[in-house]
Parts: structure tokens; C-alpha cells; sequence
């Protein structure tokens, strides 16, 4: 690759890394210094954008799925990032709401830090999911909605709900080049207590990082390997075939991030 | 025992000295997270003047997490020197505040003065210091390391090149590096966060960035920012290992958290030594650190996470590391909210660790669910720059691809520079200067000479 390098410019087809933007004086060109800017604004709406909860219920409808929406403690997006605590728990009157699932896998489709990824993308990686777990032999319960949620908010609705597994599909922390990526925390026999080392997370998904088919395959089989040994977390590692190590990796940046 | 202080009539009391460090600490918005920030302006300037009334020699008998429970407290009280903390030994924390800030007290003063300090007496005089009080003090500290160059003489600003890829794809890897040479940074050291932290994968990335420096005849060190176990694992494997890296925290907890203990790290330190890789010095330890982190991990005894950030340093001054720096937007606004805190705060680590005998950087940063933008790390990193700041980072673009956050770029460490009159390690330098590179980036020209640095190239 050396012999077509002649200009600084060249590097640009190496990495997506924003090398090679020239310089003036010491500064970044302009048309550099704006495109950056507007990334990071885009990344900033992102994290403020909300999850249009209508339109998700109508789509839960159309792959054939029940679904009702609940919501954390969390009075609003700048709480939401203050507290995470409250993000965690799950307001009174949603619990009383939430039908009895008993058994069942339950999705949760919960805004973390970003809803723009988990409005497009979410209801396609629970609808991927459906011919395997059917074939499977599990039982599917209606989809939980979650608004100003964080992952363990999943718990308290499996335990409420007497889930035999959740999947909390939440959007992760947005990047300059990236504000759609999903992230899908399975946990086993959920309850209040849970932590980090219960549960197994997929991270990345997003039709450029880790596509919902993939992740949907990927989900499967953690799901048939948790039920196995009746356990998720840290004694139930990813050995799915025919699989790059890096599309579901268990970053823990990333997981400390959305949790 | 308890302490207290009566402001505008009000009488308020602090019952230990826990919640007299919390209640003085500068809001942030960790503290009032973790239950432990004053309830008021008024309590919180009552308790900078109850602090401000302790004697230095207080915290030599009072810990804040007990010495029976902690290893990091123990390494603090067991090794402290007496002798050292002579100077200071009859002040109290106010009075600590105004000898530091005296013409008198200079460079000399302040190097033999640091192993008589505990991180605690450090923290509690920060919070009693603004910001001009954090830099004109922080930049009388001389602190010099070296492994292959010479890091923190005066006069210098370091960059770490961070050519971070998201699937550790060599030639993304390779690009960042060329990109950010070009631009002067790397003298502190080219370093690399992995996306995955696995044995095989270290190794790679260890022979591609031993390999760029050692063609390139580069005076620096390289680092791949993985956990020390996996780090030893690979020198085990004759991996070119210069710097060993960890993460760390100011409480057992919080290292048992990150998977660490001292005797790990002194074993990791050991290793390293072993490998004699240090052309003109022997600092081979890269510390991180972050306020926060103990929290994060439930790990903070209800301590500030401010004074539990400096109990950290206690941690890393035992293994003489090259480099300290603290990740400091990181972690998110449940910790620090926004460029407010994010500056404080990076000011205030970066003295606390300078006084306590570190080489302190600050990785200037933030993600984007904080409340900062560019405005705020420009204010950040100009100040750090007028504070003597050994390093900060080097990102292109100041985007990290991988770990998907904003730190300062290439760009950003050319304008440190040029501004404050600042200059890379010297032996960096005069590298820089032989290969021509910044009259190349001024032309868009990519030296011949760099290209011998890309995998494959002969």
C-alpha cells in the first residue's frame, strides 16, 4: 500500500479516522472544522431525540406481537442523564400495567442514550428473531416499550412480568460518526439484583457494524445456550459459529455506557 | 470527632472527616449522584472554612476509608515521610494553600516536599483553591521521566498519538500514525486502546507498533492499552512490551474492580524492568485514572470523588510510572455534567497528581452526552497548557473512531505548542526536525522516508 501514497490525502482511504485534513497555521481547514461540528451535532440531537412510542406499537402490531409502554422514574432526558439510578426503576403505574408473561422471552425496546437507532432498526431485530425461537419452543410475550430507560429496567419487567428471559434492545452512546448503533443485554430469569456479570451483551448493531439480521441470529443462539444451562452472564460465553470475534464484542466501555 | 463552621449565623456541622471533604468539593454532579455534595452553597463554604482550619498533620491520624479495610490507605499512611513533610508539618490547610502559593516556595521545594504529602492533604487544599490558584502552583512542578526520550522538562508539551481503529486494523492503525508524525505528536508516547483485549491481538499490535518505531528510528516508546494480565501474557510470549499499562483506582475496591492488586501491579512493574528496554530511563508504568470510577464501581466508602481520584495517584507514585494521565470527560455527565465540571476537574487532577510527584497528563475530552463541545476543551486544554501539563492526548480529527468520544487532535497539540512557546521532548524533536515533517504537512506532502512505516513496506 505504500507504493500509492504520494500525498498527505492518501491516507484518507486507509481509515475512517479523520486524518489527512491539512492545516492552517496550526488550525483545521474550514471546511473540516464545520463538518465536524456538524457531526457533533447530530450525535447531540441524537441523544435528545425521544422514541415515537405510537409508531412502535403499530409496528409490534404488524410482526404479529402485543406490546404496551412504561416508563422509568426519570421525569426528563437532562434527569435521565443525572441519574441513572432512576433510569433503573420502573414507575409504579407502568408495573401495573404490564401483563403476565410467565415463562416467556420478553423484548423490551427501551431510548438509552439514543432512540434514533432503536426507532428504525429495533422491531426488525425482534421480527428476525420470531421463526427461531417459534421452531425453538419458546414462548414470546408482548413487547415492553420503555421510555428514559436504562438496561437494568429490564429486570424489574421480567420479574413483574415472570419472564423467563429479557431482551433489552436499547440504543447505545453516540459517536461523531455514529448515532444509530443498538445494543441487546440478554438476561435470564430477570429480577431485581441482577448485574453486569448476569447478563450477555451484543453491542454495535447497526445495518454498517453488526447487521439486526446477525444480531437476531446472535440473540437466538444465546437464548438456546442460556436456556440450556439456565444461566446468563459471564458463564455463558459467545461460541456461536461462523462468527467475526469483533461483531459482538463485549466492550466494556460501551456497556458501561448504556447501563 | 466532629468539625464545624457558623456562616451568616447559621451554625453547620460535619460529622467526619468524609463529609467535610465531600461538603468543601466544588459541585459536581458524581457527589450529588453518590448522596455525599453539601446541600447548599452556604454548607459548602462553611466546610472550606472548617477545612481550611485543619492541621495538615490531621490527616496523617484521620483516613477517610479506615486503614484496616484498605490497601491503597495503608500504601498512604505506611509510606509516608515524615522528614519530608517537616516544611509543611506545623500548617494547616489554609495555611498550606498560602506557602504553596509564595514566591518562595519553588521547583526545589515542591520535589522534595511531595513524598511527605498524602493525597488527601492534596485534595483538601484543592478544594480550597480556584482555578488560577490550581495552575500558578501546578506550573511551578518539575516533574521529568524517561524511558527512550526525555518526558516533562520545562518548556515541553508531550502529545500521546492515539491511532485508535475499530477492529484494530493495522493500516487504519498505521494511517492514524503517519497523520498524526506529521503533526508533531507522539513524543510522549504512540498508544493504542484495543478493541479487543485479547492475548493474540495485543501481540499483533505490539509487533506493528514496535515495528513502525523501529523503522522509523523513532525516540519514543509504544503502549497498547490493554489489561496488565494480558500485558504480561504477551511479554511471556516475547511480545515487544516497553510501556505496561493499567487502569486504576484510589480504593482496594476499585482496583479489585478493574481486576488489579498492588502486588499485581509490582509484579507487572517487575516484568517490565526485566525486559531493559529503556534506552536512557527505567519509567515504564502508564497509568489512567478518572474521577469517578470508584463510584462507578460502588467502590467509594462515601468519599468524593475527587479526594478518592487522589488516592489513586498514591497508587501510581509507587511505580515510578513515564506518564499519569486522567481521562477526565470520559466518564460521563452522572459524573461531571458539563465543561464547568470537566474544567475543574481537569485542572484539579492534573495539580493534585503534579504535587504529589507525578507526570501528569490529562486526556482532554468528552462524549457526547455531556453538556461540552470544542469551546470547552479549547478552555481546558489552554489551561493546562498555562499549568505546564506534561502531556494530552493526540487524536486525528480529535474523533476517536473506537472508543467513540472527542479528545484533543493533532491540530490541538500544534496550537498548545505554538501558543505557550512549548516544545516536544527534545530527543523528539530534533526527530522531528531531521525528517522534515512540518514543512510536509504544511505542503500536503507525505515524506518518503514515513512511508517505510506502513505494514508490508520494506
Amino acid at each position: 500500500m505504500a507504493g500509492d501514497l504520494r500525498l498527505w490525502r492518501d491516507l484518507r482511504g486507509l481509515t475512517q479516522a479523520r486524518v489527512a485534513l491539512g492545516r492552517v497555521g496550526t488550525g483545521v481547514p474550514t471546511a473540516a472544522h464545520l463538518a465536524f461540528q456538524a457531526d457533533h451535532a447530530a450525535a447531540r440531537d441524537a441523544v435528545w431525540s425521544a422514541l415515537d412510542v405510537p409508531a412502535l406499537l403499530e409496528k409490534a402490531g404488524a410482526i404479529g406481537l402485543t406490546a404496551c409502554r412504561v416508563a422509568s422514574e426519570v421525569p426528563d432526558r437532562r434527569a435521565y442523564l443525572l441519574r441513572p439510578d432512576l433510569g433503573r426503576r420502573l414507575r409504579p403505574e407502568g408495573r401495573a400495567t404490564l401483563p403476565e408473561a410467565a415463562g416467556c422471552v420478553v423484548f423490551v425496546v427501551a431510548d438509552g442514550l439514543c432512540a434514533r437507532g432503536v426507532q428504525t432498526q429495533a422491531m426488525a431485530v425482534i421480527a428476525a428473531c420470531l421463526p427461531s425461537l417459534a421452531k425453538a419452543g419458546f414462548a414470546v410475550g408482548p413487547v415492553v416499550i420503555a421510555e428514559q430507560a436504562r438496561v437494568a429496567i429490564g429486570d424489574e419487567i421480567g420479574a413483574a412480568m415472570r419472564a423467563a428471559a429479557t431482551v433489552v434492545l436499547i440504543g447505545e452512546r453516540p459517536g461523531l460518526s455514529v448515532t444509530d448503533s443498538l445494543g441487546a443485554y440478554l438476561t435470564w430469569a430477570p429480577r431485581p439484583g441482577r448485574t453486569d456479570a448476569d447478563r450477555n451483551c451484543i453491542s454495535n448493531i447497526r445495518a454498517a457494524g453488526l447487521p439486526p439480521l446477525a444480531a437476531a441470529a446472535k440473540i437466538f443462539w444465546l437464548l438456546a445456550a442460556a436456556r440450556r444451562l439456565n444461566a446468563t452472564g459471564v458463564m455463558l460465553k459467545d461460541e456461536q459459529p461462523d462468527c467475526s470475534a469483533l461483531s459482538a464484542s463485549q466492550d466494556p466501555v460501551l456497556t458501561q455506557e448504556t447501563e | 470527632m466532629g468539625f464545624a463552621h457558623s456562616i451568616n449565623g447559621t451554625r453547620h456541622v460535619f460529622p467526619d472527616l468524609r463529609r467535610l471533604m465531600a461538603c468543601a468539593t466544588p459541585f459536581r454532579s458524581g457527589d450529588a449522584l453518590a448522596g455525599v455534595a453539601a446541600g447548599s452553597a452556604s454548607e459548602r463554604v462553611a466546610a472550606q472554612h472548617a477545612l481550611a482550619d485543619l492541621p495538615l498533620r490531621h490527616f496523617l491520624n484521620d483516613a477517610v476509608v479506615p486503614y484496616e479495610d484498605d490497601d491503597v490507605t495503608r500504601l498512604i499512611i505506611d509510606g509516608h515521610d515524615a522528614r519530608a513533610f517537616a516544611p509543611v508539618a506545623a500548617l494547616t490547610v489554609g495555611g498550606f494553600r498560602d506557602w504553596l502559593l509564595a514566591e518562595t516556595t519553588d521547583a526545589f521545594v515542591l520535589a522534595a516536599l511531595a513524598p511527605g504529602l498524602t493525597p488527601e492533604m492534596v485534595a483538601a487544599v484543592s478544594k480550597i483553591m480556584r482555578l488560577q490558584d490550581l495552575i500558578s502552583v501546578a506550573a511551578k512542578v518539575s516533574v521529568i521521566t524517561r524511558f527512550r526520550n526525555t518526558i516533562g522538562l520545562p518548556g515541553t508539551l508531550s502529545i500521546r498519538l492515539q491511532p485508535n481503529d475499530p477492529v484494530d486494523a493495522p493500516r487504519g492503525v498505521a494511517a492514524q500514525i503517519l497523520d498524526g508524525l506529521l503533526l508533531g505528536a507522539g513524543d510522549a508516547v504512540i498508544g493504542v486502546n484495543p478493541a479487543t483485549d485479547n492475548v493474540d491481538n495485543l501481540c499483533r499490535l505490539l509487533e506493528l507498533l514496535d515495528g513502525v518505531r523501529d523503522r522509523l528510528d523513532i525516540p519514543t516508546q509504544t503502549c497498547v492499552l490493554s489489561h496488565v494480565t494480558t500485558t504480561m501474557l504477551a511479554m511471556e510470549r516475547g511480545a515487544p512490551v516497553d510501556l505496561v499499562f493499567q487502569s486504576i483506582g484510589g480504593t482496594e475496591a476499585t482496583n479489585r474492580s478493574f481486576g488489579v492488586s498492588l502486588g499485581l501491579l509490582a509484579e507487572a512493574h517487575e516484568a517490565g524492568l526485566a525486559l531493559g528496554r529503556g534506552t536512557i530511563g527505567q519509567n515504564l508504568m502508564y497509568f489512567e485514572t478518572g474521577q469517578g470510577s470508584a463510584l462507578s464501581a460502588n467502590a467509594h466508602h462515601g468519599v468524593d470523588q475527587q479526594t478518592i481520584e487522589v488516592r489513586s495517584y498514591a497508587v501510581a507514585r509507587k511505580f515510578s510510572p513515564l506518564l499519569v494521565n486522567t481521562v477526565v470527560g470520559f466518564i460521563g455527565p452522572e459524573y461531571l455534567f458539563d465543561g464547568k465540571q470537566i474544567i475543574r476537574a481537569g485542572l484539579e487532577d492534573h495539580f493534585c497528581g503534579k504535587l504529589l510527584g507525578l507526570p501528569m497528563g490529562v486526556d482532554v475530552c468528552y462524549t457526547n452526552h455531556a453538556e461540552a463541545d470544542q469551546d470547552d476543551m479549547d478552555a481546558l486544554l489552554t489551561l493546562l497548557g498555562t499549568a505546564g501539563v506534561t502531556y494530552v492526548m493526540g487524536v486525528a480529527g480529535a474523533d476517536d473512531v473506537m472508543l467513540a468520544y472527542q479528545s484533543t487532535s493533532f491540530h490541538d497539540g500544534l496550537y498548545a505548542r505554538a501558543l505557550l512557546g512549548k516544545r516536544p521532548a527534545p530527543e523528539f524533536e530534533a526527530w522531528l526536525d531531521r525528517q522534515g515533517l512540518a514543512a510536509a504537512s504544511g505542503a500536503g506532502r507525505m515524506p518518503a522516508s514515513l512511508l517505510r512505516a506502513l505494514p508490508g513496506a520494506a
